[in-house]
Order: structure tokens, then sequence, then C-alpha cells
């Protein structure tokens, strides 16, 4: 097994106070995505500037396709390409000019850039805008740049710092098949994501992080298998009767219910049959349930269970009540009645 | 790599990645020197595409010419049997490439707080190329500067008393002046939180030395405190120096030679501080 990536035991302390990274290792098999998935704060973006040569950690190794990103940082930087939330471009340079500078940065020949700029531009749908100052695009434009300008060297190992936050659902998508195209053609990907969604649809490999370490690793099925076969969620009227019902159906599933404002959430080993067995039960106390679904369970539940909260896509936004994480998280709404949803694969 | 916790042995299992770039010294100078002028180019190509900085190194020296040589001008003498526009020409290059310095700072330090520099931070481009391609670019700036004034001035009387000779050692002078400056300016660039306060650090250090000089009047004007600041400050010299190579030692007390020696010390001691002081802030904050 190659690995494109290692983390050892990453640690860095910022200010001597605000601990961004606390003892992190993972590693990123050649040819394959894999996911540092986390909410804001959790010490992603410090883990990828350190294994991009941007800081140093104050302890721990980091390696790239072998290579010491301390000590052989020179080397590193010859393998890899970065893109980020920031859109690291100039505003004030054209799409191809902005592509031709990184290309030459990267010490490719004159001709060559200029080839590989007309390629990328084209690939990412950017030919109609190539000539025109950054100023004039869209954030989604910028962002696809952005990514265009990391790979114009044709980098090995590929650093997508949260590639999608803040895009439209259409541009995400876009980016999304990139990802894929990129990893076909062999590229290795870290990429950093708080988007649970995002992590379960590309990456085979997914690391948990909070507070600056790892709590969970392995691939996204593991990770759901962990919590359970399936997810039983049963709406209330309120969250005070969640509560109740909650009370009641305190030991049917694989484990104890969770109340999210107005939703019983339920992981349960054989759905069908505990489905029925809540239902008997919610009767006997009256209780009529406005929802309920079985669904497989999500990398949000795989949080939860860990850090028994929900993930936060806000920065530091503890006032962000559990209620916003669960509608965000479920876009459709199952009415009553029994459905199997498919998870998002 | 399935189970929660990972065991790895640095290095084990990993392919060395093939031929990775391993310049020797004079592979990494020419890249140095690839890399600065790559930074320039893109340094160049914003200063066009910004209205107020193409304002900044066009239109605002033009009309600081008009206005001193037109509006001031009239109401002040400057001796030395010499017309004002004579007399104003050395004064009015180094208040354009002092405060076009402004520029400098602001620009860095926009580089620095901004997304940017990060992808920069993990190219295998040169550390210095960011410090570099900035003053080297603002160089340029400042020799199309002084052009279009040189332009200007001409148009306006200034009838290169001294000879072309004295008139172009005259600008080599104030440019090299004007790059040793950009290193302060630099730094500034470095220390600031960001491009705003750059440019009121700035300011206020730079009004005093262009103002409190013999740029637009005679020093002998000024109140007697005033005149030993303005007669020995950089601005002060500099100026002196240059008017002495423009105009000829006829018109401006002193011989020449010696005026410029004090100037190109000045600079080289402008140089030695700032220079090396920018190059250790940048690397902190890289």
């Amino acid at each position: 097994m190659t690995n494109a990536i290692e983390a050892h035991d990453l640690r860095k302390t910022f200010g001597g106070e605000v601990r961004a990274l606390d003892g992190v290792s993972f590693a990123v098999e050649e040819g394959t995505i894999f996911g540092l998935l986390g909410p804001n704060g959790a010490g992603k973006t410090t883990a990828v500037r350190i294994l991009t040569t941007i800081l140093s950690p104050d302890a721990g190794t980091g390696l790239v396709l072998g290579y010491d990103v301390v000590t052989q940082a020179d080397r590193v930087r010859t393998l890899i390409g970065l893109a980020g939330q920031y859109a690291a471009v100039d505003e004030n340079l054209t799409g191809r000019e902005n592509l031709t500078m990184v290309g030459r940065l990267n010490h490719m020949g004159r001709e060559a850039v200029a080839t590989r700029a007309v390629e990328l531009l084209e690939e990412f749908g950017l030919t109609d805008a190539g000539d025109r100052p950054l100023k004039t695009y869209s954030g989604g434009m910028r962002r696809r740049l952005d990514v265009a300008a990391a790979l114009v060297a044709r980098p090995r190992v590929l650093f997508l710092d949260e590639p999608t936050t803040g895009l439209d659902p259409q541009s995400r998508v876009d980016v999304w098949g990139m990802i894929d195209r990129l990893v076909d053609e062999g590229t290795s990907v870290l990429l950093t994501t708080q988007y649970l969604e995002e992590a379960d649809t590309l990456a085979r490999h997914v690391a948990v992080v909070d507070h600056g370490r790892v709590i969970a690793e392995g691939t996204p099925t593991q990770l759901k298998a962990d919590l359970g076969a399936t997810v039983l969620d049963v709406g209330l009227a309120d969250p005070e009767l969640a509560r109740r019902a909650a009370g009641i159906l305190g030991t049917v599933g694989a484990k104890a219910p969770t109340v999210v404002g107005a939703m019983v959430e339920l992981p349960v080993d054989d759905g069908p049959r505990v489905a029925m067995e809540v239902l008997r039960l919610l009767d006997q106390h009256a209780i009529v349930p406005t929802t309920f679904q079985i669904r497989e369970p999500s990398l949000d539940d795989v949080f939860l269970a860990l850090t028994g909260k929900r993930t936060e896509t806000d920065d530091d936004d503890s006032t962000n009540t559990p209620t916003d994480g669960h509608r965000r998280r479920r876009r459709a709404p199952a009415k009553a009645g029994a459905t199997s949803e498919g998870g998002p694969r | 790599m399935s189970t929660t916790t990972t065991v790895i042995t640095p290095g084990a299992g990993i392919a060395p990645a093939t031929n990775p770039a391993t310049p020797g010294g004079g592979a990494r100078l020419r890249w140095a020197v690839s890399d600065t002028l790559t930074i320039t180019k893109r340094n160049l190509i914003a200063y066009t595409r910004i209205p107020e900085s193409l304002f900044f190194s066009t239109l605002q020296p033009i009309m600081f010419v008009l206005l001193f040589r037109y509006v001031f001008g009239g109401a002040i003498n400057p001796g030395l049997h010499l017309s004002y526009i004579d007399f104003l020409m050395a004064g009015i290059f180094v208040q354009s490439v002092g405060f076009g310095g402004i520029g400098t700072a602001v620009g860095l330090s926009e580089d620095l707080h901004k997304g940017l520099i990060e992808r920069f931070r993990a190219l295998p481009m040169a550390r210095s190329a960011v410090l570099a391609g900035r003053t080297t670019a603002d160089l340029v700036r400042n020799v199309f500067v002084l052009l279009l004034m040189t332009g200007v001035g001409a148009l306006v009387g200034f009838d290169f008393p001294n000879g072309a000779l004295g008139f172009i050692a005259a600008c080599a002078l104030v440019l090299f002046f004007a790059y040793a400056l950009l290193w302060g300016f630099a730094v500034i660039g470095l220390v600031a939180s960001n491009s705003e306060t750059a440019q009121v650090m700035a300011f206020p250090i730079l009004f005093p030395l262009i103002f409190a000089s013999p740029a637009f009047v005679q020093v002998a004007s000024m109140p007697g405190w005033l005149r030993g600041f303005a007669n020995n400050q950089p601005i002060g010299v500099v100026i002196t120096a240059q008017r002495s190579l423009m105009l000829g030692s006829a018109h401006v007390p002193g011989s020449t030679a010696g005026h410029v020696l004090v100037a190109l010390a000045w600079c080289v001691g402008l140089l030695v501080v700032f220079a090396p002081l920018a190059v250790w802030r940048y690397r902190r904050s890289t």
C-alpha cells in the first residue's frame, strides 16, 4: 500500500492558547479521496496548511509521497496543488493570466503553461471568461478558477480545503464532478469539508475531526454501520411530546433514542419490526406522530453519536439550535407513512 | 486504516516520488530571478487595472506639476536666478516617488492578507519573489512616472539647464533613492494589520519629510528651527543633490559631488537598514 499523505501526531497551538491540532494522525492512500470532516474550528484547515508546507507543526510529522513537509518542503511543493475556500486568485488578473502566473511559479515553460491554461479554461467552462479580469467573475467561477490554478502543474496530490463552502448547489455538483474525474486520472485528494453529504459522496475514507483530534476514522459505510443499520425518525407535534415519546420508546431500538427538536431519532437494527412496535407503543399512549420514516443513517448521525452534538456550519455559533441543523440536513421531510429512503450514495 | 486508531510507522510503505525538482545553486538563482519577474509582471498588470493606482501614477503627478507651475509658482521666489519650473522639477520628482511608495506599503499589505499568499507559500517558487517582485514593479512604475513628468515639465517650460547628462544623473539618483525608500514602505506594509492601516501609517511619516524640505520653496524662507531639519533629512539631502545635478553647481551652493555623496550615503543607509528588516519581517510572517 502506497500512501500519498501521512500525518503523524500533528500538533499545533496558536498564541500559546488555542490548541488547533491536538495529535492528529491519518493516512491517505494513493489514488483515493480522503475526507477530513468536522465543524468550523475543528482544525481541518490547520492540518491542510501544515501538510502543504504553509505552516510548521509544533510537533509531529507530515509526509507527502514520502517527503517530509518541514525538512523537504521544496520537494513537497513540486508535488502538491492547493485550492481552498478563500479562492486564492488575483482579482486584477484575468483567468488566463492567473493560470499562467501559477504555472510560471511552478517553473513550467512558457509554451507548456499557455497550452495548459487553454486546457484548464476549457475543462472548467471558463473559456469565454478567460480573458476577463476576475473582478467580473461570479463566486462559482472564481472557485472553479481556484481549483484550476491548483491543477496547472498536474499535481500528484491535491489538497482541497472546503472547496464547495459557500457555493450554490449546481456549482457544488460541478466541483464534485471535477474531483471525481481527477481521481479517475490517478490524483490523490485530501478534501476537508463540513458538509457530511460531500464526504459521504466523494470520499473513500473519512476522518471525523473535532477540537483538533480525530475522533473516528473509516469508510463512510463503516462509520454508519457502527451506529446501527438504519434510523427511525418519528416527528411529533412539539418538543415536549417528543421527549415523552422518547421516554416511552427508550428500549425499543438498538440504542437509546435522541430528541432533536420535535423529532425522535431511533437507531434500529431491524427497521420494519421496530416500526410496528413503535407505532403500537405510541398508539397505546394516544400519541400520533406527524412524520414517520425509516432511513439510512447520515454522517450527521455519526457526528451526533460521537460528539453528542450536531455539526454546525456557522462560526462557533452555539445558538445554532439542533432543529436548524436538523432541517438543513433533511431537505424533503417524508410525509406520515413509513418510507424507506436510500442514503445519499 | 479502517479502524478508529491508526498506527502508522513514518515512511513505511511509501514509494518515493519520481523525479522531484532538485535545483542546485545556479538553477535556484535563475528561478529566483524568473519568479521575481513573474511577480513583477503580475504587479504591473494590476497597476494598469486598478483605477486608483493608475491615477496616482499618471494624473496626480501631472496635476502637481501644473499646480505648482501655474498656481503656487508665481508667489514663490526660488532665488538663485532661477525660473520656478527649473527649481521645481527636482522637488516634484522626489515628491512623486515618495507618495508613490505608499502604494508599495498598501500593495504588499494586501498581498499578505489575501488568500493568494497562501497559494504562493505552497508553490515551489522562491520565497523572496513576493518582496522582490513588489519592489521591482514599483521601481518600473517610478521610471514611468519620471518619464511622464519629464515630458510634462518640458511642455511647461523646464529647459534642462545642466544638459541631458546632468538630468539623467539626477533621475538615476532619484530612482536609487526611490528604491531604497520602497523597502521602508515595504516594512510598513508588512507590519500593518491591513492595507488601510498601511496607508494611515505611511502618510504621516512621509508628509513632513516631503514638505519640510527644499522641494517647493527655499529652506531660507523657513523659521530657523526648521531649516536644520529641512536641509539634512534624507529627502532634503536628495533634493539638493538632484537639483545640483539638474541645474549645475552655479545655481546650488556647495559642490555637486559633495551633495551627491551625502545623498548616496543616505540611500545606501536606508537600504542597509530597511531591506534586511523587510526580509526578516516577511520571513517571520510566512
